[in-house]
């Protein structure tokens, strides 16, 4: 058994200590909102922070994460998380979806170290962060606006 | 002297060399009997001890090919004047060494000859092997006898004359070769002994980290100050401070060598992964214990002071996981954004993964860049790693100019020297 | 409000269902200003009662498949295309809502079951959704749904205050009677509404009264895509569900020989071994146990006959292809005009093969029971799926359940059936679900490709420089029989190989066009952007080789052939006037311009790049006109014209497919690149004011990208490149691989772009 903190609360999860995050947390803990895109840290799609920090939880494994983690469903009860997805609602940044819960924890660690961050800033953010459909223009806005 | 008895003895000198060169490269190798010490353990301890041995001397790295049959050869040796594959060594009669002697084999690993009286080319290690005590080749012989064979073929090699000529190895082993067991140094203590014993020969690190000589013979005299393998730098490990490892703590080697990483002194790659992965972290914590003292006591030689490892950039420092500590917009750095920060971290420690470490790595302070563009051209995978959890590959997507922009500005942002590298290297350093 | 919000709660998994009621009940707070609904994330339309009303209990309004209005108030609009990231769930649910009278904070919208009666798209005759023709086919169907219902609602209000229909009116799903000050919600309606007569007749509004098409409003599903709400087809849970780890043929047309499944049985948490004529699955109790499972085999595989493919045999098989041309098309006399020419040109085109590589790896859920089966997945084919499955299976189609869910991004992936055929035959081996995912790597290796093509283009040119005739001759194979399942006929024309080539927008005497077939053994499909991202390529490229040729400008020359297409001149010129066309710009930096009439919408793209001497290419802007009649939803206009540009930027730049040894060579984002947020340029979009019917838009981009960008290439540099993706390598300077590259670039400049254009050109707010 590993025992993880996640979202606030404590979860025991039955599994070998090398399994990514990624499907302890979807299979197992049953939050699928963090998503599988491509298994080796090229898409940031798998995104969830550990202690504030944001990580690539499909290269992580299970047995080593020490810290508290928090996922894309309880991101909105950050302050910076609250505001990140209220700027993606207002500028309608997301298209499928599917890469949003990354961008939207990649964009929430960088505004919980400051507000109005640079355009370098965002690229060296937000640059691990694939979107398939390109919503990019959006998301470089949104998270000026955030 | 007379005209005629000079020609005479001039005529009988030529004649003595010539059928001493004759004798020299046609007389069959001897074959000597071999037999294991009272000491040598028996049945199932035995194999147990084979295997331990098998492991330490990484006979897999050489003999399997990704994919293939375990130690069922294959692996081409990309040498200037041809190609050498590694034979199959599974117990298959016909395909492998199934219908050795044990004499053959023990002479095969100490004089590099093979079964038939070829002379072996030395990219089979038997001048290290030679230090093997017979009991321990033994043991070896009985551990492969145990493998499941494969009727894998052993590749023919593909080389140029006169290098096709395997006579033409006994002037290089007459020049080179030791032959002769391992004898330890009476003056030193016996965990020192292993240490060299190791070091030496079971896993045979002069063979990559020993500078070699035209005739491609390792220069003893600077010994594991720095080598070349397959285009790779395999650095000095002697206890030189700042360009050996006179400055790791004897934690942080045996850290390095039981997991191909120690903190602030980043990890291995290339050559040395595989190492790390198939054979020294698989080594016993004496076997660590003894190799870090025996590295301690080899002379320390300076070699390389421009890819020192220097102390980690006050840039490095202030900069976070996520955010470097200046804002940059060169190709590099937004390269190193897009397919390197995620894993890395711009701190360089590893974001999920302290295999992932840059910081005090060798590899990003060597402003030639070259072992830092092999492994992002190839990556650093091993045999055997947790799905998910290496390098992959980046040669097939990104062009010379940006493999050579974002090793440059990994070594600038790291270790604060100007990188040098150009399309033109990287462009050399493409395997195919 | 509340009760969307329940009816996403029902479908989390209990873990996290009482964190998502807090996490919604904050976004609630702030998000809705009015305009926006949450998408059910699981739309299960039997459950909601909206897919067979009579057999579920529906006790409502139902007057067609689109339609539900329950007596508790509930507004179900039912849109009938597949919402893949197009925003087409919302565009569509705003055709119904204008003309039922109801705005989209009124309504849930739920994605259609199969259900071939009820939702056939005419325009591609069947339930399917892809190049870009849900809103032209549905714009008609779906406001007459709306009007209807309307109507009926409007009768059973007048019947009962006894008045003439005529004199009520509908408004924000209430009927209205003006003169008494009465009025009644849909709800109080729903029972008295099902026994009015169906009117044959419909008025529809006026495009001068719309209050909800035209406007940009949000879209209704993106709530649950910023919380983590939304179920993708990967994210499916079923009770007593297993996962399967696959392993397939790695060469083409390669199958299993054998396999030692014992070390995978014995370890922990895999269920099972399972095998089928080309892949092997492994299945676990969690996906991690079935991948560590699959790692322990060492399947056996028949190469197959193409074990020797590579890129090298295909492109000559290409470029050798001499079967006789089935024409695409033809005007006036091309030959006899290019035979007299004094002047002519010809240039040679290739382009590779493409993987869609959306960001959701293939995934099917699927559990077979012998009287039925029920299928989870994203499909843009739900009927063809259900029917594929159906036939492995020997069930009737109509035991088969596609339950659909929104996909990952399809990009015309998820028109292919493939990986459900595979699920149903691995599916039928267990009597648990299974839920199948393919890794990263397998869902490009084992996709189904845009084809590779070779063209071939002449121009016959006046003095003036003007081209008198045009040929194009496209060499490659066709998609439609991995489509339709049956061979396409020898001798017929696929109209998706000379789409873009055999219409141009341009005034051209005399053209021709016409298709060399060429079929391989690599399994082909459509990407976004279909034939048109091929053909557009070569002409735009190619009318820019002439304009050169000419010594004339890009823009002007293309103006001088546009003299009977008004709408296609009036982009553009918005585009090139926006982009500052002509205005000077720095040393290596060029605009290029590509333009073209797809999917029944006319765009213009102008593309800025930077090329330094080492032949790096930096996108400095992009600007895009278009014009697509009725903008449905503007924002949806914008966002697909962004998307889909970048899109084809991205293959441009970085993107292809090659073989070697029977196999694909990429197999991740590392080496099968995508383009990210730092390579990309500030982006504006000027949508055109149009009262035509409404064209596509979810492709238009793509198509536009590729050429402008070569086009642009050619500005900066003087070097044309005829292939795509661009190779670097032909752009660098002569001795510039010896230099070590710069550490800053004219990145700074562009730098200080996005920071100006980029915010301006947001259109910030939308709220
Ligand atoms: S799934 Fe983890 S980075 Fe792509
Ligand atoms: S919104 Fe589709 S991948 Fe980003």
């Amino acid at each position: 058994m590993i025992r993880l903190t996640v979202n606030g609360r404590q979860t025991d999860v039955d599994a070998d200590p090398d399994m990514p995050l990624l499907w302890a947390l979807r299979d197992i803990v049953g939050l699928t909102g963090t998503k599988f895109g491509c298994g080796i840290g090229q898409c940031g799609a798998c995104t969830v922070h550990v202690d504030g920090k944001p990580v690539r939880s499909c290269v992580l494994p299970v047995g080593s994460v020490s810290g508290s983690i928090t996922t894309v469903e309880a991101i909105g009860e950050t302050e910076a998380g609250k505001r990140v997805q209220a700027a993606w609602l207002a500028l309608q940044v997301v298209q499928c979806g599917y890469c949003q819960s990354g961008q939207i924890m990649a964009a929430a660690a960088l505004i919980a170290r400051g507000p109005s961050p640079t355009d370098a800033a965002i690229d060296a953010a937000m640059s691990g962060n694939i979107c398939r459909c390109c919503t990019y223009p959006r998301i470089r806005a949104a998270i000026k606006a955030a | 002297m007379k005209r005629r008895t000079l020609w005479r003895s001039l005529a009988s000198i030529a004649l003595l060399a010539v059928v001493a060169a004759g004798l020299f490269f046609f007389l069959p190798h001897p074959l000597p009997a071999v037999a294991a010490s009272g000491a040598q353990p028996r049945g199932a301890a035995l194999l147990e001890r084979g295997r331990y041995l098998t492991v330490a001397a990484d006979c897999a790295a050489c003999h399997t090919v990704d994919g293939g049959k375990p130690f069922a050869g294959g692996l081409p040796f990309k040498l200037p004047f041809g190609t050498i594959y590694s034979p199959n060594i599974t117990p298959d009669r016909s395909n492998g060494i199934g219908a050795w002697s044990d004499a053959e084999f023990v002479r095969a690993m100490r004089s590099g000859v093979g079964r038939h009286g070829e002379d072996l080319y030395p990219a089979f290690p038997y001048t290290s092997y030679a230090l093997l005590s017979t009991d321990d080749i033994l043991a070896i012989r009985k551990y492969i006898a145990t493998l499941a064979p494969a009727d894998t073929p052993s590749r023919i090699n593909d080389l140029v004359f006169p290098f096709n000529q395997r006579r033409v190895m006994r002037s290089w082993k007459l020049l080179f070769s030791t032959r002769r067991p391992f004898v330890d140094d009476a003056s030193r203590d016996a965990r020192w002994n292993r240490g060299a014993y190791v070091v030496q020969g079971l896993a045979h690190c002069g063979e990559c980290h020993t500078p070699r000589n035209l005739m491609f013979a390792r220069k003893q005299d600077e010994a594991l100050s720095g080598g070349e393998v397959d285009g790779w730098k395999a650095w000095n490990i002697t206890p030189d401070r700042d360009t050996g490892i006179g400055g790791w703590s004897s934690a942080d080697i045996a850290a390095y060598l039981s997991s191909g990483h120690a903190p602030g002194h980043g990890s291995a790659t290339g050559a040395m992964r595989q190492a790390v992965d198939l054979s020294l972290s698989k080594l016993s914590v004496q076997d660590v214990d003894a190799v870090v003292a025996y590295l301690r006591t080899v002379p320390a030689r300076r070699v390389g002071p421009e890819a020192a490892v220097v102390a980690p950039t006050a840039a490095v420092r202030a900069s976070g996981p996520w955010n470097p500590a200046q804002d940059e917009r060169s190709l590099g750095s937004r390269i190193f954004a897009g397919a390197c920060a995620s894993c890395h971290g711009w701190n360089g420690t590893g974001q999920q993964n302290s295999r992932a470490a840059l910081l005090g790595s060798h590899s990003v302070n060597d402003p030639a860049g070259a072992n830092l563009v092999r492994g992002v051209l190839e990556g650093s995978a091993a045999p055997g790693d947790v799905p998910q959890t290496a390098m992959p590959a980046f040669a097939k997507a990104y062009s010379d100019v940006e493999v050579a922009a974002v090793a440059n500005y990994v070594i600038g942002h790291f270790s604060g020297k100007r990188g040098t590298v150009t399309p033109r290297q990287v462009r050399m350093a493409r395997i195919d | 409000m509340t009760r969307c919000a329940i009816l996403v709660e029902d479908d989390l998994p209990d873990a996290s269902r009482r964190r998502f009621l807090t996490a919604g009940a904050l976004l609630v707070g702030f998000a809705y200003s009015g305009v926006a609904r949450a998408f059910a994330s699981e739309p299960d339309l039997r459950r909601i009662g909206a897919y067979d009303a009579a057999a579920t209990g529906f006790d409502g309004f139902v007057p067609d498949g689109f339609i539900r209005i329950g007596d508790d108030g509930r507004i179900i609009l039912v849109v009938p295309s597949v919402e893949m990231g197009q925003g087409i769930a919302t565009g569509e649910a705003m055709m119904i809502a204008e003309e039922l009278e109801v705005s989209l904070d009124q309504v849930e919208v739920a994605m259609a079951p199969p259900d071939v009666a009820a939702y056939t798209q005419s325009l591609l005759k069947a339930q399917a959704t892809g190049g870009s023709t849900s809103t032209r086919a549905f714009f008609m169907p779906l406001r007459r749904a709306g009007a209807v219902a309307r109507t009926m609602l409007i009768g059973a209000a007048a019947e009962r205050w006894q008045v003439p229909p005529g004199q009520c009116r509908a408004e924000a799903a209430r009927v209205l009677h003006d003169a008494t000050g009465r009025s009644l919600a849909y709800a109080a309606l729903a029972q008295a509404a099902r026994r009015q007569p169906v009117p044959s007749e419909v008025t529809l509004k006026q495009p001068a009264d719309f209050k909800v098409i035209g406007k940009p409003l949000r879209r209704v599903d993106t709530m649950t895509k910023v919380n983590g709400g939304t179920r993708f087809g990967i994210d499916v849970q079923v009770d007593g569900m297993r996962y399967a780890a696959i392993a397939m043929a790695p060469t083409v047309g390669g199958t299993l020989r054998s396999l030692d499944d014992a070390p995978a049985r014995g370890a922990a948490g895999v269920v099972d071994v399972l095998r089928i004529a080309d892949a092997v699955a492994v299945v676990g109790l969690t996906y991690w146990a079935a991948r560590k499972g699959l790692d322990l085999l060492e399947p056996v595989w028949d190469q197959g006959p193409h074990a020797e493919l590579s890129s090298d045999t295909l492109a000559a098989a290409l470029r050798a292809a001499g079967g006789t041309p089935i024409s695409g098309g033809r005007t006036g006399d091309p030959d006899g005009v290019m035979n007299d020419a004094a002047k002519s040109i010809q240039a040679t085109y290739d382009l590779p093969y493409l993987a869609h590589a959306a960001l959701e790896p293939i995934n099917t859920t699927i559990h077979v029971r012998p009287d039925g089966c029920d299928i989870w997945v994203g499909t843009q084919v739900p009927e063809i799926a259900r029917i594929v499955a159906a036939e492995i299976l020997g069930l009737a189609p109509e035991k088969v359940m596609v339950n659909n869910h929104m996909i990952g991004g399809g990009f015309g992936r998820r028109l292919a059936v493939d990986t459900i055929q595979q699920a149903a035959r691995f599916g039928r081996q267990v009597d648990y679900p299974l839920k199948i995912i393919w890794t990263r790597e397998q869902d490009i290796q084992h996709d189904r490709f845009r084809p590779s093509y070779h063209d071939v283009v002449t121009a016959a040119l006046r003095a003036d420089g003007l081209p008198t005739a045009f040929t194009h001759r496209t060499t490659g194979s066709t998609v439609r029989p991995y489509y339709d399942r049956r061979p396409w006929p020898a001798d017929k024309l696929d109209p998706d190989a000379v789409a873009g080539a055999a219409e141009l927008p341009y005034s051209i005497p005399n053209t021709r066009s016409d298709w060399v077939r060429q079929d391989g053994p690599v399994a082909l499909n459509w990407w976004r952007g279909v034939g048109e991202t091929h053909n557009v390529f070569v002409v735009e490229s190619f009318v820019d080789e002439l304009a050169h040729a000419a010594g004339q400008d890009p823009v002007a020359y293309r103006k001088a052939l546009l003299r009977e297409n008004p709408r296609s001149l009036a982009v553009l010129e918005k585009a090139a006037s926006a982009a500052g066309w002509g205005k000077p710009l720095p040393p290596r930096c060029g605009r290029g311009i590509s333009l073209h009439d797809s999917f029944k919408s006319h765009a213009a793209l102008v593309v800025e790049v930077e090329v330094d001497v080492q032949g790096e290419v930096i996108l400095r802007r992009a600007i895009a006109a278009i014009d697509c009649g009725i903008a449905v939803n503007p924002n949806s206009v914008e966002a697909q014209l962004e998307g889909g540009t970048l899109f084809g930027l991205s293959a441009a730049l970085h993107n292809e497919i090659t073989f070697k040894d029977g196999r694909v060579q990429q197999s991740n984002f590392h080496d099968y690149r995508q383009i990210r947020i730092n390579e990309v340029p500030p982006f504006e979009v000027l949508v055109m004011a149009s009262t035509a019917d409404p064209g596509g838009i979810g492709e238009v981009g793509t198509v536009s990208a590729a050429p402008a960008l070569a086009n642009a290439i050619f500005a900066a540099t003087g070097i044309r490149l005829r292939s795509l993706p661009i190779d670097r390598n032909l752009l660098a300077m002569e001795g510039s691989d010896d230099e070590v590259p710069s550490v800053t670039s004219g990145l700074l400049e562009a730098a200080a772009l996005v920071g100006v254009v980029g915010m301006a050109s947001s259109k910030a707010d939308r709220s």
